[in-house]
C-alpha cells in the first residue's frame, strides 16, 4: 500500500477536531498557542497528502478509512473541485495561527478556531446538500460565540446569518420535492438567496462590513477567506438553478463587484476597506461562476483559489499592522514605512495579488474572466474591467495612506516578527509562484469547471458545454483574410 | 516563416532575463529583509543592463548580417485551454522594437549610472532601485512583446513603478497624493488596454500581433478588421496610450509627476514611460490605417494636446514642469506623425526625443550653473524667449490663454469637478446609509471605525 492511499481527509478532520478538544483542556495561553499551532500544522500536512494521494490517483485503500467504519459511508470526499481549496484552507488556518502575535494570544482562541477547522474542512469536503447545509449552519456558530464572549454587537450578524441558514434550508426542501421543470425553480431562487447573503451581495453586505467592524482580523480571515458562499453556490446552486436565476445572479453580483469597489477607494478605516474589498472580489467569483461557460467558469475558479491565497495574506500583513499600530484610519498619511520595509512590500504584493497584477496568481485568473464575460456580453466585461480596476486604485490608495507620510518615530521595534514573516511569505511564494507557473493549477481548474457544466448539462438535457445563462452575443464577423498578405483566417 | 539561429534565439532570452533576473534579486532580498548595500546594488543594475543591452546590440547585428527583419521568440503557451483560451508569450525583434528595446536599456543604464551618485545615502536608495528594476523590466517586456497581453503584463508594470516613484519622497504627503493621482490615471490607461486585449481576443480569437497584423514585419502588416471592429479597438488603444502619455484629457498628472526624484523624472516622464503610449499606437498602427475616423481622431487629439502642452509649458516656473510640457508638446506631435501615418518619422522622433529629454532632465538640477556658464562664455545674457501672448497678433486673446495656461487647461479641474466629486460623494452618501441601515439593525452606534483616530498612540512621535 501507498502512504498516499491512507485516509489523510479523514485524519485532517480528526486531528483538527481533537485539537479543538486537546486545546480547550489548556489554561495557560503560550501552551495552548503551541499545542494549537501543533494540531493546525499537522491538519494542514494530512490535508496536503490528501490532495496529493486525489492528483496521484492514489484511491483511500479500504479498511483505513474512519468515514466508512463510523458513518458507513464516504461523506467527506476530495474531487476536482474542493481538491485544492481544502488543503488551502486548512493552510491558511495553520498560518493564520502561526502569525498570531504574543499580544493577541489571549484574544485568539485556538480551541474554537481549530472547531470552525474542523466545520470548514468538513464543509469543503462535503457533496451530499443536506450535511453541506448542516456544516454551513454550524459553521456560522464560532463567530458568533467570538462575537459574544467579547461582548460585540451580534444583531447585525445574528440576522443575516439566520436569513442565510432559513433560506438555505428552506430551498434544499423545495429542491426535495419539486421537480426540475417545477419547484426547481423556487428552490434555485431560495438557495441562491441564500447564497447572495452568505456572500455579502448587496444590499445584503451590510453584515460583512459590520462585522469586521467587530470582530478580531484572525477569525475575520478564518471565517470568509474561504468564499464558503461561493462553495455552497457551486454544490447546491449550480447543478440545479434554471438560466434566468442565474442571470439574476450575475446583475446582482456586477453591481455588487462595481459598488464594493467604489466603496473600498473610498473607505476611510482599514477593516472597511478590506471588507469592501472582499465583498467585490466575492462578487466577481460569484459572477464568473455564474456565466456558466467553461472559460468563465474555469476563471472564476481560479479567481477563488487566488482570492482566497492572497486575500489570506492580504488580510494577515493587515493583521500585522493592526497588531502594532491598533486600528488605523484611511483619512491621513501614517508613515509606516521605515518601520517595516517588509510588511509594506508584502501589504503591497499580497494587495495587487487580490486584484490580478501581473506575475501575480490572480493575474491569468482575471484575464479569463474577462474574456469569459466578454463572450457572454461586452458590457458585462466592462463592468469586471472597471471593478479591478477600482479595486487596484483602492489597494494601492491604502498603501499611500499606511505607509507613505511624516515618519513614524517609535522607541520600540515595530518590524515584521520571525513567525509573521514565514506566514506571509509563504503565500507570497504560493502567489507569485501560481503567477510564474499557471498552467497546472488552470488545468485542474477547467476540470474541475467541465464536471460542474457536465452536471448541470445533464440535469437540463443540454450540449456538455454549450449552455448559457445568459444568451451570448452574436460574435462580431471576422474581416476575411487575405492570404496573399500572409493573414491567418 | 524562417527559423532563428539559436544563437540569435538564445540572445533575444537574455534581453529580457537580464531585468527579469535583476527584479528578482533585488525582490526576494527585500522580501526577506536582507538588503544589498549601494556598491552591490549598483553592481547588479550594471550587470543587468549592460547584459540586457549588449545582447539587444547583438540581436540588432545578428538581424543585420542574416537579412532578418523580423525575429520571433514564441515561449509557448503560457495558459491554454484546448478551444477555448490561449496567453501566449512571445517576444518579437523587429525594426520597431528592437530600437526601443536598444533605447530602454541605453537610457535606463544612464540614469541608473547618475541615480546612484544622486541617491547616495537616501534613505529610499534600495527602493528606487527596486522601482527601477521593475519598470526596466516592464519597458522590456512592452517594447518586445508580440502579444497584447504580454504587453499588457509589461504595461502594468511600468504604471505600478512610475507611480510608487511619484510617491518616492514619502516623507511628505504631497508626493503621496500625487502618485495615488498618476496610479488612478494608469489604472483607467491599463483598463482600457485591458478591454482592448479581450476584445482582440473576443473578434480574431488571440492576440498575436503576427497573426493580427499579418505577418508583414513592422511597419508592413494589414490588421485582419472590419472598419468598424478597427475603430472599437483602436479607440480603446488611444484611451491606453492617452494616459501613459499624458495626452489631453489625462494630461494632468504630468507635472505632479514632476515630485519623484530627477532620476525617475528624467526617466519615466522625460524618456521612456510618457512615449510607451506612442509606442503602443506605432505598435498598433495597421489598426489605425483599418478605420479612417480612428486615425483622424488620433491626428486630432495628438495635435490638440501638443498646442495645449505648449501653452501651459510657456508659463511653468519650474524648470522641471517646463521639461515636462515641453516632453508632452513632443510626444504629442509624434502621435500626431503616427495618425497621418509617417511611422519611421515618429519612431525616429521618438528615439532622438527621449535622448533629448534625458539629458535636459538630467542637467536640470545645475540648469543655473549651466546658464551662468554660458553667459560667462558669450559674454552677455541669454535672450529671453517671447510667449505667444506677447506678440501684438495674440494680445486681445492674452489674458483667456493666460489663464488657461496657468490653470493646465483646466483638465485637472474638469475631471476633479465632474468626475471625482460627483463619483465620491456618491459613494460616501451610499455610506451614510449603511451607517443608518446598519445602526437601525444594532439598535445603537454600530461602527468601531469612527472612534479610531487618525493618529495612534499616545507616547509615540512624528517627526
Amino acid at each position: 500500500m501507498n502512504i498516499l492511499q491512507l485516509a489523510w481527509l479523514d485524519y485532517a478532520l480528526l486531528i483538527a477536531l481533537a485539537g479543538s478538544l486537546w486545546v480547550s483542556q489548556q489554561r495557560d495561553p503560550m501552551r495552548a498557542y503551541g499545542w494549537g499551532l501543533a494540531f493546525t500544522a499537522t491538519t494542514a500536512v494530512c490535508a496536503f497528502l490528501a490532495w496529493l494521494g486525489f492528483y496521484l490517483g492514489s484511491p483511500t485503500e479500504a479498511g483505513t478509512s474512519l468515514q466508512d467504519r463510523l458513518l458507513g459511508r464516504s461523506v467527506f470526499v476530495l474531487d476536482e473541485l474542493n481538491a485544492p481549496l481544502v488543503p488551502c484552507l486548512a493552510l491558511i488556518h495553520f498560518l493564520t495561527a502561526l502569525a498570531t502575535s504574543r499580544l493577541k494570544m489571549r484574544r485568539f482562541s485556538f480551541t474554537w478556531s481549530l472547531a470552525a477547522e474542523t466545520i470548514r474542512l468538513a464543509m469543503f469536503s462535503c457533496k451530499d446538500p443536506w450535511i453541506l447545509i448542516g456544516l454551513m449552519a454550524a459553521s456560522t456558530i464560532p463567530p458568533y460565540i467570538e462575537l459574544a464572549s467579547r461582548g460585540r454587537p451580534t444583531r447585525v450578524y445574528l440576522l443575516h446569518m439566520g436569513l442565510f441558514v432559513a433560506l438555505l434550508v428552506l430551498g434544499q426542501a423545495a429542491a426535495g420535492r419539486g421537480s426540475v421543470a417545477g419547484g426547481a425553480t423556487l428552490a434555485a431562487v431560495l438557495l441562491s438567496l441564500a447564497v447572495l447573503v452568505r456572500c455579502g451581495t448587496v444590499p445584503a453586505h451590510c453584515w460583512i462590513t459590520d462585522w469586521f467592524e467587530h470582530a478580531t482580523f484572525g477569525i475575520a480571515i478564518l471565517f470568509l477567506a474561504p468564499l464558503s458562499g461561493v462553495y455552497a453556490a457551486a454544490r447546491l446552486v449550480l447543478p440545479i438553478a434554471p438560466a434566468g436565476v442565474l442571470h439574476a445572479i450575475a446583475v446582482a453580483t456586477l453591481t455588487t463587484a462595481v459598488y464594493s469597489a467604489g466603496m473600498a477607494v473610498v473607505a476611510r478605516e482599514v477593516r472597511r476597506f478590506y471588507a469592501h474589498l472582499f465583498v467585490s472580489l466575492t462578487s466577481l467569483v460569484l459572477l464568473g461562476l455564474e456565466l456558466d461557460t467553461l472559460l468563465a467558469l474555469t476563471g472564476a475558479l481560479c479567481l477563488w483559489f487566488s482570492v482566497t491565497l492572497s486575500l489570506a495574506g492580504f488580510g494577515l500583513t493587515l493583521r500585522a499592522v493592526e497588531a502594532r499600530f491598533g486600528r488605523l484610519s484611511l483619512a491621513g498619511f501614517h508613515g509606516l514605512y521605515d518601520h517595516s520595509p517588509v510588511l509594506a512590500a508584502c501589504f503591497l504584493l499580497t494587495g495587487l495579488a487580490t486584484v490580478g497584477f501581473p506575475g501575480t496568481l490572480g493575474f491569468i485568473s482575471t484575464e479569463m474572466l474577462v474574456d469569459g464575460a466578454i463572450e457572454i456580453h461586452p458590457a458585462i466585461g466592462v463592468a469586471v474591467v472597471a471593478a479591478t480596476a477600482l479595486n487596484g486604485i483602492a489597494v494601492v490608495r491604502a498603501y499611500l495612506h499606511l505607509f507613505t507620510g511624516a515618519r513614524h518615530v517609535s522607541t520600540v521595534e515595530l518590524g515584521i516578527g520571525s513567525r509573521e514573516r514565514v506566514a506571509v511569505l509563504s503565500l507570497v511564494v504560493l502567489i507569485l509562484g501560481g503567477g510564474f507557473l499557471p498552467q497546472p493549477g488552470v488545468t485542474t481548474r477547467e476540470r474541475a469547471a467541465s464536471e460542474l457544466l457536465e452536471a448541470r448539462a445533464r440535469i437540463f438535457n443540454l450540449g456538455p458545454r454549450g449552455h448559457h445563462a445568459l444568451p451570448p452575443v452574436p460574435r462580431p464577423a471576422r474581416a476575411v483574410a487575405d492570404p496573399s498578405k500572409g493573414e491567418a483566417p | 516563416m524562417a527559423t532563428n539561429p539559436h544563437w540569435l534565439t538564445w540572445l533575444g532570452v537574455v534581453v529580457v532575463a537580464a531585468p527579469f533576473l535583476l527584479t528578482v534579486v533585488l525582490g526576494a532580498a527585500s522580501m526577506v529583509g536582507r538588503r544589498p548595500g549601494e556598491e552591490a546594488t549598483v553592481r547588479w543594475v550594471q550587470i543587468s543592463v549592460m547584459a540586457g543591452f549588449f545582447a539587444a546590440i547583438l540581436v540588432l547585428i545578428g538581424m543585420l548580417a542574416t537579412g532578418s527583419r523580423h525575429v520571433a521568440i514564441p515561449l509557448g503557451d503560457w495558459v491554454a485551454i484546448p478551444r477555448h483560451y490561449r496567453f501566449s508569450v512571445k517576444f518579437v525583434f523587429d525594426r520597431l522594437s528592437v530600437p526601443m528595446a536598444i533605447l530602454s536599456f541605453a537610457l535606463s543604464g544612464t540614469i541608473g549610472a547618475f541615480a546612484s551618485k544622486y541617491l547616495h545615502r537616501e534613505s529610499g536608495f534600495h527602493r528606487f532601485f527596486m522601482l527601477y528594476s521593475i519598470f526596466l523590466l516592464g519597458m522590456v517586456v512592452a517594447s518586445l512583446a508580440g502579444t497584447i497581453e504580454t504587453l499588457f503584463a509589461g504595461w502594468e508594470l511600468v504604471g505600478l513603478s512610475s507611480a510608487l516613484l511619484v510617491a518616492f519622497f514619502q516623507d511628505r504627503p504631497g508626493p503621496a497624493r500625487n502618485g495615488l493621482w498618476v496610479w488612478v490615471v494608469y489604472r483607467v490607461s491599463d483598463a482600457a488596454l485591458l478591454l482592448a486585449a479581450v476584445a482582440l481576443h473576443h473578434l480574431r480569437g488571440e492576440g498575436d500581433f503576427d497573426r493580427l497584423m499579418g505577418s508583414d514585419s513592422w511597419p508592413g502588416g494589414h490588421a485582419s478588421l472590419l472598419p468598424q471592429q478597427a475603430l472599437v479597438v483602436g479607440l480603446l488603444l488611444l484611451v491606453a496610450a492617452a494616459g501613459k502619455s499624458a495626452l489631453v484629457p489625462f494630461s494632468g498628472w504630468l507635472p505632479r509627476a514632476m515630485e519623484g526624484p530627477t532620476p525617475s523624472s528624467a526617466i519615466f516622464y522625460g524618456a521612456l514611460s510618457v512615449h510607451l503610449g506612442a509606442f503602443l499606437l506605432l505598435r498598433a498602427s495597421p489598426i489605425l490605417d483599418a478605420s479612417f475616423a480612428l486615425a483622424a481622431t488620433v491626428v486630432v487629439l495628438g495635435l490638440f494636446t501638443a498646442g495645449l502642452a505648449y501653452l501651459i509649458g510657456s508659463v511653468q516656473t519650474d524648470i522641471k514642469s517646463a521639461l515636462a510640457y515641453a516632453s508632452l508638446a513632443q510626444v504629442a506631435i509624434i502621435v500626431a506623425e503616427i495618425g497621418l501615418g509617417f511611422r519611421y518619422l515618429a519612431l525616429v522622433h521618438l528615439l532622438g526625443h527621449a535622448c533629448l529629454r534625458t539629458l535636459q532632465f538630467l542637467r536640470a538640477p545645475t540648469l543655473l550653473h549651466d546658464y551662468h556658464t554660458l553667459e560667462n562664455a558669450i559674454g552677455e545674457h541669454l535672450p529671453e524667449t517671447s510667449v505667444p501672448w506677447s506678440r501684438p497678433a495674440a494680445r486681445r486673446a492674452s489674458g483667456w490663454i493666460y489663464r488657461l495656461a496657468l490653470e493646465q487647461g483646466y483638465l485637472d479641474a474638469i475631471l476633479l469637478q465632474y468626475v471625482v466629486r460627483p463619483f465620491v460623494g456618491a459613494l460616501r452618501w451610499c455610506d451614510r446609509l449603511e451607517r443608518r441601515w446598519t445602526d437601525w439593525l444594532s439598535g445603537g452606534a454600530s461602527r468601531e471605525s469612527d472612534r479610531v483616530r487618525l493618529h495612534f498612540g499616545t507616547l509615540e512621535e512624528f517627526s
